[in-house]
């Protein structure tokens, strides 16, 4: 039987690393929160997922490398938020809202962290036939 | 992997806050210092934060924040007339720091609320890189 641990562990990991991005872009946001001039960024997880998913799937040849699209930031993926009240320094970082989206990110890190945990576990009672 | 560089952002987050606490401080220290002339009494200083990218990575998503410099306030100190007070000058004026109190305690509590915001983000990313490790144990 083929058995592949990408297919076994499905969209997880590269949940896991879009959100980890998305964590550091957050933390940037924060700490730049009295910056004047800082523009607060964000990515479009969805969008950023798709990507990291067809990165890998359009490989027109064996031997190609996947590509990685987390790790190779360019730039274009990453959007500006649009403030609710701008400051007049021209920073554009809300901490509340921020806040508010770091936990929810951390949150779903977490739920994808279980998604992995459960595979894992899984696969090794298999493995061991639930002996430990 | 990419979430160590959260500690960087967020410690860059907290020396630059931790900074202007520092300033603020000294200001609130000198808040009513008097000078025979207005050369040597305090001014008011304030930090400049400026948004810092890694040099050899300059990566967008990766923007910790530095203080560039500490500028002193060019406003004139306030000028008084105290022929009695023991610094005043030959015309019996004195010179007051122009540092407003309210203004520097309210500088000092936005320091300190993102202060903790910068804490918060650090506890969250070593929570879910402790959890990260124990995965599948």
């Amino acid at each position: 039987m083929a058995f592949s641990l990408d297919e076994a562990f499905g969209m997880h990991p590269q949940a896991v690393a879009v959100r980890s991005k998305r964590m550091q872009i957050i933390a940037s946001n924060l700490a730049n929160a009295d910056t004047p001039g800082y523009q607060a960024r964000d990515i479009d997880f969805r969008e950023l997922l798709r990507n990291e998913q067809n990165s890998r799937i359009v490989r027109t040849h064996a031997r190609h490398l996947g590509g990685n699209a987390i790790n190779n930031t360019t730039g274009s993926e990453l959007k500006y938020r649009v403030p609710l009240q701008p400051a007049q320094d021209g920073n554009t970082v809300e901490p509340q809202f921020e806040q508010a989206i770091f936990a929810d990110n951390a949150i779903r890190f977490q739920a994808s962290l279980m998604f992995l945990d459960g595979r894992i576990r899984s696969l090794s009672d298999a493995i061991t036939g639930g002996l430990r | 992997m990419s979430m160590f560089r959260i500690f960087e952002i967020a410690g860059s987050g907290m020396a630059a806050q931790s900074v202007r606490l520092n300033v603020t401080a000294s200001n609130l220290a000198n808040a009513d210092m008097v000078a025979g002339s207005p050369g040597e009494v305090y001014r008011k200083r304030q930090p400049v934060f400026a948004t810092y990218m890694d040099p050899m990575r300059p990566d967008p998503a990766t923007a910790g924040v530095r203080v560039t410099n500490i500028s002193t306030s060019s406003a004139q100190p306030q000028k008084n007339y105290e022929p009695g007070h023991p610094s005043a000058n030959a015309e019996g004026y004195v010179y007051r720091a122009n540092v407003d109190s309210v203004e520097e305690m309210v500088n000092m509590m936005s320091a300190a609320r993102s202060y903790q915001n910068n804490i918060e983000i650090l506890n969250t990313t070593k929570e879910l890189m402790l959890r990260t490790l124990n995965m599948g144990r």
